[in-house]
């Protein structure tokens, strides 16, 4: 199993009447609730719970990009993994990911990318998000139905640009370069390992079979609503006559929150938890699937987007909804336990992207249910899937003997040298 | 009476609706589409022979993957004109319609002698920006394409049941196929450097615009206007975007003052 502890970066401080006032927390959220000089403190503490993490024994610490969203304050994942790739020493950088159609030239992704697998020590997870609607298209204005062709091409530079090893000329219809020789590449060969995060394009499933992609559901709703959904993606892979059908080739995001007793877990997390799906993931429905977006394919198969609201609209979620239904794994040690390996076995995951951190909570509570599921929680359930256990497929590969970070020699000082020893 | 047919171009089959006798004209749909009981079709019909294309991705003419931008749409409707076997047809195009005629007709200048744009898009005014419709709701829509929003709606949804969830998956199809095409020269701002060509047209143009357009405001006809040399602007009252619903005797008038 490897457990990425993940962090959206959410705004802590949008008000109680949030969703009365404004009609999206994305993409047209109002610039007056940011407060640059809060947010000082805000990425600092959250960059330190990413820290925090690794000392844990994650197997992985993990962002991801958005843009104009109050839930995820991370524009640039790159900038805050450099962060982590110096003051970490053993998690997987799990940057899930770079949305690859919006950069120009996107070797840009491909040079970045290097650059932290080199800073790390090869300890670079990369994600290839096409993103979502509201940032690729709405935020940075990528044309729907052109954004899976543009997606694909940048793609396809990406992994050139890794691994060939002699400069190339690149006649995209998006692309024109003359001279494509990234330089540094990076040290994990023939390049680092790739997830995609989906939200149920059967285009998408078909991509990482055929890539040996890791295909990640980042969904918000829960284990018990993804069953359908990830069903659909191992079908696929059967379908496809894929070799094996290892859970490496899955990941899925779970809200997840520990505390010593059932209650407790409530007493400590209910507020923040219902800060996160009660406030944060108020998004204006018209943002949510530019037409185009999605395949026709995709939009036949009824998977739609989970940004769209419920028919009937949202109702405001209690913790007793959220719990039993799975949105949220919360309590004991041992209840977290149970519903874990539920997940892992329902679904079949092998990744597992833990998100520890949720909505406006603190640090010191964050903390102790991160402590709680590390200590208590995890160790329990490495050896659920014993058979895959050796899959390196998916999984970063550093190199055996890294640099510590801050440990430079003494300065060197010609006065010392010119004394008789 | 409108009859379904075919014309083949290069890259796509293209269904198109003809009907009517007279000079031939040729009419190209908004981003909304159009339907065989257009009512600007049937008056146009009177006194015209009139073909009107399904674009890639409406009715029953299929997506067309490999037409992504202005100047593949643009060839695409003179390609469409050699199809249907005309020469110098007269042009009419609603909204989108008319960006993609008003292209047409600055590319190939000696070959247009008549044009019709009614609330063409294409040109972006900063100081009057056009509302994002890739973000409207469908029950938001009415509000901006009708001068009465009310008879509008009923017009928009009249026999559609969104409650019934079959339906719903359709609408959802259609609107992914027809805006998805519509953003390739609408998204995400509906301009794609036609300001800079339209004093290459020569035809006679003659532009509509419906007073209450809330989509493209009538203040976008006389920049129109200014860029065409000698066009005529007639606005419309108590008409919105969806002036060819909504007055569709009054836009044929206009059209038929061509010739």
């Amino acid at each position: 199993m490897k457990f990425t502890w993940f962090n959206l970066m959410p705004w802590p401080y949008l008000p109680d009447d949030f969703r009365e006032k404004n009609r999206s927390v994305w993409v047209d959220i109002d610039q007056r609730l940011f407060d640059p000089d809060k947010s000082h403190e805000v990425y600092n503490t959250y960059m330190d719970l990413l820290e925090y993490a690794d000392t844990l024994g994650f197997d992985g610490i993990g962002v991801n990009e958005h843009h104009q969203n109050g839930y995820g304050i991370m524009p640039s994942p790159n900038i805050i993994a450099a962060g982590l790739a110096r003051r970490t020493q053993n998690a997987a950088i799990v940057v899930l990911g770079n949305s690859i159609a919006l950069y120009n030239p996107p070797v840009r992704v491909a040079e970045e990318f290097a650059m932290l697998d080199c800073i790390s020590g090869g300890r670079l997870v990369a994600g290839f998000p096409v993103g979502t609607s509201m940032d690729t298209n709405y935020c940075y204005g990528q044309i729907p139905a052109l954004t899976r062709e543009k997606y694909a091409e940048a793609h396809e530079l990406i992994i050139r640009a890794w691994t060939e090893r002699d400069p190339f000329a690149f006649n995209g219809r998006y692309n024109k370069l003359r001279h494509v020789n990234i330089w540094p590449r990076p040290i994990q060969q023939p390049h680092p390992p790739i997830h995609i995060p989906g939200g149920g394009s059967v285009e998408t499933y078909d991509f990482c079979i055929d890539n040996t992609y890791s295909y990640s559901y980042l969904s918000f709703s829960g284990y018990l609503r993804a069953k359908v959904l990830m069903q659909g993606y191992w079908d696929r892979v059967a379908e496809r006559n894929a070799p094996d059908t290892s859970p490496y080739r899955a990941g899925f995001a779970q809200t997840i929150c520990v505390a010593e007793t059932d209650e407790e877990a409530e007493r400590l997390y209910s507020e923040h938890v219902l800060y996160f799906y009660n406030r944060c993931l108020h998004v204006y429905p018209g943002f949510a699937d530019a037409p185009g977006y999605r395949t026709i394919k995709t939009i036949q198969t009824g998977a739609l987007s989970q940004y769209a609201p419920p028919r009937g609209g949202y109702a405001q979620l209690t913790w007793k909804d959220l719990v039993e239904g799975g949105h949220v794994i919360a309590g004991s040690p041992e209840t977290v336990r149970h519903r874990m390996e539920d997940l892992i076995k329902g679904l079949n995951v092998g990744n597992i992207f833990c998100l520890m951190h949720v909505g406006n909570m603190p640090a010191d509570k964050c903390m102790y249910s991160s402590k709680l599921f590390a200590e208590k929680v995890m160790p329990k359930l490495r050896g659920i899937l014993p058979e895959c256990e050796g899959d390196g497929r998916f999984w970063c590969k550093p190199l055996p003997k890294r640099a510590t970070a801050g440990t430079l020699p003494q300065p060197y000082s010609p006065a010392r040298v010119a004394e008789p020893v | 009476m409108m009859t379904l047919k075919t014309a083949q171009t290069r890259h796509a089959d293209v269904r198109y609706l003809e009907g009517g006798s007279g000079e031939p004209l040729v009419f190209l749909h908004g981003a909304g589409g159009m339907t065989p009981e257009d009512p600007l079709l049937a008056a146009l019909a009177k006194t015209h022979h009139v073909f009107a294309p399904y674009l890639p991705g409406y009715g029953e003419t299929e997506d067309c993957p490999d037409l992504r931008d202005m100047l593949d749409y643009t060839l695409l409707g003179w390609d469409l004109v050699k199809a249907f076997g005309l020469t110098d047809p007269i042009l009419v195009g609603h909204s989108m319609g008319g960006m993609i005629a008003a292209e047409m007709a600055a590319i190939a200048p000696n070959d247009l002698s008549r044009l019709a744009l009614i609330a063409p898009a294409g040109l972006w005014l900063e100081d009057h920006p056009i509302p994002d419709m890739f973000i409207l709701m469908p029950y938001e829509m009415p509000a901006y394409l009708f001068h009465d929003p009310e008879a509008g709606s009923k017009l928009m949804t009249s026999g559609l049941d969104m409650d019934d969830p079959k339906f719903l998956q359709n609408y959802l199809v259609r609107n992914a196929r027809q805006l998805g095409m519509a953003g390739k020269l609408l998204f995400p701002i509906p301009e794609r450097g036609l300001a800079q060509r339209l004093y290459r047209i020569q035809a006679r143009t003659v532009i509509v615009w419906g007073a209450s357009d809330r989509l493209i405001p009538p203040i976008y006809g006389p920049a129109f206007e200014a860029g065409i040399g000698g066009a005529q602007l007639i606005t419309v009252p108590e008409a919105g975007h969806m002036v060819i619903l909504e007055k569709p005797e009054v836009v044929a008038q206009a059209v038929a003052s061509l010739g």
